[in-house]
């Protein structure tokens, strides 16, 4: 039943989003190929490169244990720039607030977005306040641009993973999209999940300093979680990836919460994680540079680029057996018992 | 967490697997298993435990996912509640995706139907108190293992003197179906994976008809990877010794008589009566309505509305894939016309649906 209206799963960073964007959306609005798309556009200006993005933040609640609305607006789109190698210089923000908000939860929030800005080291420069009656939003939206430029000739993007190289992440997976979930009407689990929602920028820096050329591809696996992140990675790059489940690290609260609702945790969105594709030479430089630094000290090789040519991924489960990895697709819905 | 790394070990996993292949080393054939529960197709697949069975094991995926044997009719009907001026329709995650013949509750819910999914049907009742003027309809679908709770939020709800709570019931109770199927000599299944949430409440002792009368071996089996790994190889060995016992290798959690405790408040509320399931038709006394002293709890009752003329979609296998006949990719909308995205039938849509399944980890 194709839909003739959008649904949320269209939102879902998974498989019908991509289907949104490469049937309506992108084809509208450029002529940007699947193979092209970063999270941030990369522009020639003046004999060197800026990158620019932007994203809109919509998260159900505000406030979630590790964070709220305004600081993972401000980290994810420090994130966006960083995930193409550039240095995050200034952001755009867009405030739509819903009549009723209190003031109060309005000034946290900003707050919040000031301090994650310092300390990513960018500069908030611009903005925009609109307020729309009750109900016709949902307490507070944001919306965020970036700039950032370029102090390398290093040429990072989705489309670089070659064969035989590691792909490293930096933490666990799945923590902010389980203490969003938990912290939701309805749902209460016993445990301290809370957001992994952090600048990444200053990590990628280190990164590429000490392994520069050998990284080949960077993203940061927000909707859509771990899985269709790298699905994306193998189908821009035309590889196969395979993953070791044992290797993943899942902290014990969100693999049982997942375990119970039936989530898979590679399904689930993160917000203060990189996947990073690099050269097999350089991974283990390159893990001791994350390990080292504070948004990396869970960081771990994953997995590798096993095949040149068909944009498939793989997991070999835990107890040796051997899967194939898709994209999300539409929500990631409970299961019923 | 070390609770479930301790079922997932590597090194044990090694043993019971040269285990399996050391039992079925003479056996000649194939040697069919199905697998009755939603959740353990979804495990086999997660775990990739088909790959690392010997040839000589088919594993096939039976009528255990809840959604998947929902009809169309009923979800046409919880897609008429939810145009129902004045209601609320509560459900669990995975049926609000399900196609109706024109419609899905996703679908109703993008157009302005207040459609909620809720993790707990005492959740349900609670909205059903925070809004007095609205009828709030719980979609009463599942196995043993959800009747109970949904039996307790009537009775909560009764207690409470909350009147605008209803429940659209579909409930099904899972031998009665393995029973038909262990008799079509079509299919040949020689052992079943007895599910694990399910066997906790109604007991092992269930399916000792099964085995008797039948002569099918039955393992009731946990979700884990050497749960699953477990339960093949005590169902190798009953077959290869050419035995039909009912054994559990669920243990920590089934008990061979059951929770009497959750059958008796699912048998306060609800009654056996004859279930249309998807695939199969209708079982009688496969199905749980609710019982005349809570009629004031029924949607089906209380609720009338129009419900369009049901059609189910040409070509979708999914009842022959519910009954183990088909494979997802025998179908010839696999992966063409059926998507998780766009899904004609019920198998793709449920997490916990064969073509779902298939789908998202067959390599």
């Amino acid at each position: 039943m194709k839909s003739d209206i959008v649904l949320l799963g269209h939102g879902s960073g998974g498989r019908l989003s991509h289907q949104l964007l490469d049937e309506l959306i992108v084809p509208t609005l450029s002529g940007l190929g699947p193979r092209e798309q970063n999270d941030s556009a990369v522009l020639a200006h003046g004999g060197g490169r800026l990158a620019f993005t932007t994203d809109s933040y919509v998260v159900d609640p505000i406030f979630f244990p590790g964070g709220n609305i305004g600081d993972l607006a401000i980290h994810g789109t420090v994130n966006d720039l960083a995930m193409v190698g550039a240095r995050p210089l200034a952001i755009s923000v867009g405030l739509i607030l819903e009549e009723g908000l209190p003031l109060a939860d309005l000034k946290t929030i900003l707050e919040s977005m000031r301090a994650a800005a310092q300390k990513a080291g960018v500069a908030i420069v611009t903005g925009d306040t609109k307020v729309v009656p009750r109900g016709k939003g949902d307490k507070v939206f944001i919306n965020t641009a970036g700039i950032g430029v370029f102090d390398h000739e290093l040429d990072i993007k989705g489309s670089g993973a070659r064969l035989g190289d590691k792909v490293i992440i930096n933490g666990s997976v799945g923590d902010h999209g389980m203490a969003v979930l938990a912290s939701r009407e309805g749902l209460a689990l016993e445990s301290d999940i809370r957001s992994d929602s952090a600048p990444l920028n200053h990590l990628v820096a280190d990164l590429l300093r000490e392994a520069g050329s050998a990284v080949h591809a960077l993203r940061d696996p927000t909707r859509g979680g771990v899985a269709t992140t790298l699905k994306e990675i193998a189908l821009q790059s035309q590889v196969d990836i395979t993953l070791e489940e044992a290797a993943i690290p899942v902290n014990d609260a969100v693999g049982g919460a997942c375990a119970i609702l039936g989530l898979d945790p590679l399904f689930v969105a993160n917000e203060g994680k990189l996947l990073a594709v690099v050269a097999a030479e350089a991974a283990g430089a390159a893990l001791a540079v994350m390990q080292r630094h504070p948004e990396g000290q869970g960081a771990a090789i994953i997995g590798e680029v096993t095949g040149a040519s068909s944009g498939k991924v793989f997991l070999r489960t835990a107890i040796g057996g051997r899967r194939a990895i898709e994209m999300l697709a539409g929500e990631q819905l409970p299961r019923i018992c | 967490m070390k609770y479930t790394t301790e079922f997932r070990d590597p090194a044990v996993a090694q043993k019971l697997l040269a285990s399996i292949h050391q039992t079925v080393a003479g056996f000649t054939g194939t040697m069919t298993l199905m697998e009755v529960c939603g959740t353990h197709t979804m495990a086999i697949y997660q775990h990739g435990i088909r790959s690392l069975l010997p040839e000589s094991i088919r594993l096939i995926s039976g009528p255990g996912c809840p959604v998947c044997v929902t009809p169309v009719d009923y979800v046409d009907h919880a897609v008429a509640l939810a145009r129902r001026p004045g209601t609320i329709v509560a459900t669990f995650g995975d049926m609000v995706r399900v196609p109706g013949s024109s419609s899905s509750l996703l679908q109703e819910k993008a157009r302005g139907a207040d459609v909620r999914v809720v993790y707990s049907p005492l959740d349900a009742v609670a909205l059903a108190q925070k809004h007095p003027a609205q009828a709030v309809v719980f979609l009463g679908v599942g196995f043993e293992t959800t009747a109970p709770t949904i039996a307790g939020s009537i009775i909560e709800a009764k207690r409470r003197g909350v009147n605008n709570y209803f429940v659209l019931p579909a409930h099904k109770t899972i031998p009665g179906p393995m029973a038909i199927l262990a008799d079509d000599p079509q299919l040949k299944v020689e052992g079943y994976l007895c599910p694990a949430h399910v066997s906790a409440i109604i007991g092992a002792r269930a399916y000792e008809p099964l085995a008797r009368d039948h002569r099918v071996p039955c393992v009731v089996t946990g979700f884990e990877p050497l749960d699953l790994l477990q339960g093949v190889a005590m169902l190798a060995r009953q077959i290869v010794a050419g035995e039909a016992r009912v054994e559990i290798q669920y243990s920590r959690i089934v008990k061979k008589e059951g929770n009497a405790r959750a059958r008796q408040i699912l048998y306060e509320v609800f009654e056996p009566c004859d279930a249309r399931w998807r695939g199969i038709g209708v079982i009688p006394g496969s199905g749980l309505g609710i019982r005349a002293a809570y009629a004031a709890f029924d949607a089906a009752r209380q609720l009338p509305v129009k419900v369009e003329e049901s059609k189910e979609h040409a070509g979708c296998l999914c009842g022959e894939i519910l009954k183990g006949k088909v494979t997802p990719k025998e179908c010839p909308l696999f992966r063409t016309a059926c998507t998780p995205e766009n899904p004609v039938g019920a198998c793709m849509v449920s997490s916990e649906g064969t073509c779902a399944a298939e789908y998202k980890y067959g390599t």
